[in-house]
């Protein structure tokens, strides 16, 4: 099959998920006629019609909730909030049953839903159109939160998330949507949720990391190389529930990890990382593990989103520093 | 126990006084000093030639993404004029006009839509919140901020702005709901501009008008032509005295169409014919009313080609202004993304402070050296 880039990676997973399950619905603002205001949901419309692609008035605690009611009753809906900027409307809904109603009915009503979302910077977008939450959703139990990097693991996280009998949380990182294309099969493929990937393989140091942060950490990887310096790269894909196992691999090979991601640092994904990498490989560790994210502040609006946003720089000085400590 | 009717006795009007023709209902006519009628002119014009001005920048990427709010200068400056500077002032993001006339500088509107969050700093002199993006979520606040008047024995009211789509929202429903029992002092004002993005008023909401929910919340609703300045001011005007005198809320919806897509990134085609926007472009606010001031004598056509200047020239100005600020050093200082999280910048946060302040040297140590290595060169040729 050609390359794509992401946005059709993901479109084409829904329309293959659309095809082969009639109980898939899509459903949220502007998904329908408008075919999404990134154009992930292109020709849904035109071929499954506004039964099934669903142009919802503007709410979304009840586009979450309504999720939840047809999943209840036999669909698989596929909601999709704008921008995580506008989540928090329906987090009451995510917290208080999309991530309860398995536990609460003791596996009696459980959630076969998807909740997508464009997340995180560097778009220039407008305030509120930038954010980076998936910590929130990773705190909340019973929840299972994606993040894709590229087409084609994009592709087939999508699948699983859809064939997941459980509410997942699938962030899109929208500065990769047309960042790069890649070789998708022709054939429907899934990638199982909760395994994270070492995409590139080194022995002196690891770096962690997921969705558009992941590139930093690759273009860093590549300049470190020409000083003869060897990355292992983890792509976690699953935030939660994490692939510790993965990590601590790595690290028990390499001894040094640096962690690597937009969104905030306090309670963010790289603390649960450097915790079970204590809890599972302390001995093994030459130097402390260390961050390089997002500050602990609201993402700056776009005149000053690259003070904010990790870059290669940061991550090659991180890597030094844990490296010659 | 017999099955009987509960009688509502609640009516929604419609108002329209003056139509797309300039044709005056005359026993409608609100008696406005020309003075008042010219200062509603000019902010009108100053916010319509400000947002085609930004849609230029934008086009040209002097500007980011932002919603533009041709159309709707009736709706915010017919409900503006009527409140003081110590009232307060809540807006969603359609109100420029609005603002424009309450003292937010041009060149902070630009300089907001350009990235910068020193462009949301209200202006001292008003009681003023800034735009609000995430819908509906301001209403509350125009709420609490009414509630507060109510326990300080204040005699303020509250002005506040929302769209058709926002009447989807929990947050729109619990504000109503929260005003009206707490009789808060607030005008909500709703811009019905009949699309949210791409989604229809008929897909928004299944009855006939957005007035109609005051019913439901036992206070005054009414609709009018949202492109008739003159109906906008007497409908919020009779709200803001009915709140100012302990009457508690109202809802004013002003039925108008949005002339432009919903943001630069934004294209209607998809979803709506220009046929549509054709026809409601001959009912647009501005010409209406410019008729209507110079078939009042208030203002010759000289005296509005003389404002169009004057406008002209304060539009200049501030892309100017707010192009050279965008420059300065005050604003391009990166600590500014920090410092204003907390009154006092925490340990923790100090650190992440002076990691910027590390990443900023290795930049600009970066950057001299390019220099240095660029004047060798030119030296050298």
């Amino acid at each position: 099959m050609a390359e794509i880039n992401m946005a059709k990676a993901i479109n084409l997973a829904l329309h293959e998920a659309m095809d082969r399950d009639q109980r898939v619905v899509v459903m949220g603002e502007d998904v329908g006629q408008d075919e999404g205001v990134f154009r992930i949901t292109e020709g849904l419309f035109a071929k499954y019609g506004d039964e099934r692609v669903i142009d919802t008035p503007l709410a979304e605690a009840a586009i979450v909730g309504t999720a939840i009611g047809m999943s209840i009753n036999g669909l698989k809906p596929i909601c999709e909030i704008q921008f995580t900027g506008f989540d928090y409307y329906a987090f009451h809904q995510v917290e208080g049953h999309a991530s309860r109603f398995r536990n609460r009915t003791r596996g009696r009503i459980h959630l076969p839903m998807v909740m997508r979302m464009p997340y995180g910077g560097g778009i220039r977008a407008l305030e509120h159109h930038s954010e980076s939450r998936e910590a929130y959703y990773a705190h909340t139990p019973g929840l299972k939160v994606v993040i894709p990097s590229g087409p084609r693991n994009a592709r087939a996280l999508l699948h699983s998330a859809i064939q997941d009998p459980d509410p997942v949380i699938y962030l899109e990182p929208k500065a990769c949507y047309r960042l790069f294309r890649e070789e998708v099969p022709d054939q429907m493929e899934t990638l199982p949720i909760g395994q994270a990937h070492v995409i590139r393989e080194g022995e002196d140091i690891t770096l962690v990391s997921y969705g558009a942060s992941l590139r930093a950490a690759i273009e860093a990887a590549e300049e470190l190389e020409e000083e003869n310096i060897h990355c292992e790269i983890v792509d976690l894909l699953t935030v939660s529930p994490m692939d510790h196992l993965t990590v601590v691999k790595s690290v028990k090979k390499t001894g040094r990890c640096v962690i690597v991601h937009e969104g905030q640092r306090n309670c963010g994904i790289g603390s649960e990382v450097v915790a079970r990498i204590n809890e599972h490989a302390f001995l093994y560790l030459e130097a402390p593990i260390k961050r390089v994210t997002g500050f602990d502040i609201p993402i700056p609006y776009f005149s000053k989103e690259r003070y904010y946003l990790p870059d290669a720089e940061r991550v090659i000085v991180a890597c030094k520093e844990t490296l010659n400590f | 126990m017999p099955r009987t009717v509960i009688e509502i006795a609640q009516k929604i009007e419609y108002l329209s006084i003056l139509d797309e023709n300039a044709n005056l209902d005359k026993s409608l006519e609100p008696d406005i000093p020309a003075e008042q009628l010219k200062t509603m002119y000019k902010y009108m014009l100053l916010g319509r030639r400000t947002d085609e001005r930004m849609l230029k920048m934008q086009r040209q990427g002097r500007l980011g993404t932002f919603p533009q709010s041709a159309g709707h200068e009736a709706i915010s400056m017919g409900s503006v004029i009527n409140i003081k500077k110590d009232d307060w002032h809540v807006p969603a993001y359609r109100e420029l006009a609005g603002m424009l006339y309450r003292g937010w500088p041009i060149e902070n509107i630009i300089l907001f839509w350009n990235g910068f969050e020193e462009g949301t700093r209200p202006p001292e002199e008003v009681n003023d919140l800034p735009i609000c993006v995430p819908i509906a979520s301001q209403l509350p606040h125009a709420v609490g901020i009414g509630m507060a008047m109510n326990i300080k024995k204040e005699k303020n009211v509250v002005m506040t702005y929302f769209g058709d789509g926002a009447t989807s929202e929990g947050d729109c429903h619990e504000a109503l709901n929260f005003a009206s029992v707490f009789k808060a002092p607030v005008v909500f004002v709703c811009l019905n501009n009949q699309y949210a993005i791409s989604v229809p008023l008929e897909r928004q909401m299944a009855c006939e008008t957005v007035a109609q929910k005051a019913i439901a919340y036992n206070m005054p609703g009414i609709r009018v032509d949202g492109n008739d300045v003159l109906a906008v001011y007497v409908a919020t005007k009779e709200a803001v005295d009915r709140a100012r005198a302990g009457g508690g809320p109202s809802l004013i919806e002003g039925l108008t169409y949005r002339l432009t897509p919903h943001t630069t990134a934004d294209d209607p085609k998809r979803y709506r014919s220009d046929a549509t926007t054709d026809e409601w472009m001959k009912k647009e606010p501005l010409i209406r009313f410019a008729k209507y001031l110079q078939n009042k004598g208030v203002m010759s056509a000289k005296d509005l080609e003389d404002m169009e200047v004057e406008v002209d020239t304060l539009v200049k100005a501030a892309v100017t202004k707010a192009e050279e600020m965008a420059k300065s050093e005050e604003l391009l200082n990166p600590y500014n993304i920090i410092d204003h999280v907390f009154a006092d910048v925490p340990q923790f946060l100090q650190e992440q402070r002076d990691e910027l302040g590390e990443y900023m040297k290795r930049e600009n140590d970066r950057k001299a050296k390019k220099n240095a290595k660029k004047s060798e060169t030119g030296a050298l040729s």
